[in-house]
């Protein structure tokens, strides 16, 4: 069985929706940036992916842009939950709930 | 494949297009360096004059391009990534004005709550850049780049009042779903590029209206602007993916939540406008009756949920995601007509809800917002009271407000195209919403207080500015709305290649 390029594109579905299901289900702040990463490098993957298919470098130079973008999104995160511990060690999600209405 | 990279040549740049962003982008850098090299502490007011004085250059340099553009006609630069047309010019002028309001009522407010006064400014500049750079934006790349220096600059405002427990909250909601819409969108861009090729706005138009030209199976291109919808309807709190909104408009400094529904919202349709409504506009069928649904959605959501609030801030931030379902009926529309009449909402919105936020910020001066603090607040400051007024009767769409021009138009250009249902909807959701914003006003107005915080409830002069300038143009533009709905007819996004 050959593995072509349509496998990864299915992988990197699996990996947008395990992060995405992540996000939502698991409630430690910590957890929660590691499935944004982990749905952005399933895009990376597609883009990987759909590179490859057309034959155009494109698709991977965005790749590099993404990398970028995650890594200055994830720095502005772990600011906000090193915010969150130091006032509150071992917050969860459900901590946050002020606010409500 | 990769030998292209070899011979690669940089695109030749019109920098004077580009000034705006520069400008902004250079407002914030000297802040950072003048605040934080300076030998002895820099008052907050240079953050504050700077970070006006960039948004009011670019604004100019705006409107010297749209001159230009209006003589020559509209033209692509950077290798067709950025467009310069009405379109980007219009939101330039829109986002510079949005900056400069926050920037003047946030001059009060990050002194009375001890918030550093250069990271304030210095992050309205970038996220302002961001905005510009997505309604500019020819390329999904460039959008995305766009979107997410706008987000990372708005997730940091929103963490400034890290100190209270709501601020926090706010923070942590506002990031987690905002990169949760950010990686939706980003896949959207991943499935239109695998179907039609190319990042390339010129070029996606181009090969969806020309069957034949798509490389992949269109299936693949449904999901994709499904996606792309989904990211979008996030960031401008359309319902339901609005959940976001209230605690995050309530939790955050008001003039941040007004920077949010105004600037971060006009930023979001602008990127929406310009990537579904007229680069993929020969897939209209996959997207009008999607946008449609959520405009309906949004607009009863709104209603209904903004009646059952006692907050004021969580009211406005409920009749936000109300406004975003009107927006929308002009935006599913997609007729030039109705482009324009969701140009011009986002306008007369944006000067109503930063005036309204202004507001808000100086009576809850202790963050604390229910709707008995406004009670008999007419007795006590007739001129605030009288400026809240105007802006609550104009989000409810009374006449002789820009409030029902905009109203008007979203609703007309829904009936011209016969979508009888969402108008009729949307008129009779705002008779509902009415009642919400006409509550206040009686609080405002029929009752007295028990106490007397009348000297608590200071007005800096740059905030009186502010909400003067806000009634002047939520008036103006009510009675005499022909020059702004001509603004927005030419604001069109051309998607031309080439200088």
């Amino acid at each position: 069985m050959e593995v072509t390029e349509g496998w990864y594109l299915v992988l990197g579905a699996l990996l947008f929706i395990i992060g995405g299901i992540g996000l939502l289900l698991r409630r430690n702040p910590l957890v929660m940036l590691m499935c944004v990463e982990l749905m952005l490098n399933g895009v990376n993957l597609t883009f990987v992916a759909f590179s490859r298919i057309l034959g155009d470098v494109a698709g991977q130079t965005v790749v590099f842009f993404v990398l970028v973008v995650a890594a200055a999104e994830v720095v502005v995160g772990l600011g906000i939950v090193v915010a969150i511990v130091r006032r509150s060690p071992g917050a969860t999600a459900d901590d946050l709930s002020v606010m409500k209405g | 494949m990769f030998a292209q990279l070899t011979q690669f040549e940089s695109p030749p740049v019109d920098f004077f297009s580009l000034t705006p962003l520069f400008i902004l982008v250079g407002g914030a850098v000297v802040i950072m360096l003048v605040t934080s090299l300076s030998p002895r502490p820099i008052p907050g007011w240079f953050s504050t004059a700077v970070s006006v004085a960039a948004s009011a250059g670019a604004a100019v340099v705006a409107m010297v391009l749209w001159n230009d553009v209006r003589e020559s006609g509209p033209y692509s630069t950077v290798s067709d990534a950025i467009g310069i047309d009405g379109f980007s010019l219009f939101f330039t002028v829109l986002v510079s004005l949005g900056v400069i309001a926050t920037a003047l009522v946030g001059d009060a407010y990050v002194r009375r709550e001890h918030i550093a006064a250069p990271e304030f400014h210095a992050l309205l500049l970038t996220a302002a850049t961001g905005a510009i750079v997505m309604a500019s934006a020819n390329d999904l790349v460039v959008m995305f780049i766009g979107l997410e220096s706008l987000s990372i600059g708005l997730y940091i405002l929103a963490a400034m009042q890290f100190r209270r427990p709501h601020g926090r909250e706010a923070a942590m909601k506002y990031f987690v779903l905002g990169a949760f819409s950010s990686a939706f969108l980003l896949y959207g861009i991943a499935l239109v590029y695998g179907t039609t090729g190319s990042t390339s706005l010129i070029v996606i138009r181009e090969r969806t209206s020309s069957l034949g030209a798509m490389v992949s199976p269109s299936e693949l291109l449904i999901v994709g602007i499904a996606l792309l919808l989904v990211g979008f309807a996030f960031k401008v709190a359309a319902a339901p993916f609005h959940f976001w909104a209230p605690d995050v408009y309530e939790g955050s400094g008001s003039p941040v939540s007004g920077f949010m529904a105004s600037v971060a919202k006009a930023a979001a349709f602008a990127g929406l406008l310009r990537v579904v409504v007229v680069a993929l506009g020969a897939n209209e069928g996959d997207w009008a009756v999607p946008l449609a649904v959520l405009s309906a959605i949004s607009i009863i959501v709104g209603a209904v949920m903004a009646i059952t609030q006692n907050d004021v801030k969580r009211m406005l931030a409920f009749s936000s995601v109300g406004h975003a379902g009107y927006i929308l009926v002009g935006v599913q529309a997609a007729t030039a007509e109705g482009m324009s009449s969701a140009l011009f909402y986002l306008f007369a919105y944006t000067f109503m809800v930063i005036g309204s936020f202004a507001v808000v910020s100086v009576i809850g001066w202790d963050n604390g917002h229910p709707i008995e603090r406004y009670e008999g607040l007419a007795k006590r400051r007739p001129w605030l009271a009288g400026a809240f007024t105007v802006f609550l009767l104009a989000q409810a769409g009374v006449p002789m407000t820009a409030g029902f021009v905009a109203k008007f138009l979203v609703i007309k250009s829904a009936v011209a195209e016969e979508i009888y249902w969402l108008a009729i909807l949307a008129m009779v959701a705002s008779v509902i919403t009415a009642f919400m914003y006409l509550r206040i006003v009686m609080a405002m107005w029929a009752r007295d207080a028990d106490v007397d915080d009348a000297p608590r409830l200071a007005v800096a002069p740059a905030t009186a500015f502010v909400v003067a300038a806000a009634v002047a143009i939520t008036l103006v533009y009510g009675i005499i709305p022909d020059s702004l709905i001509e603004f927005t007819r030419d604001a069109v996004p051309a998607l031309v290649a080439g200088n």
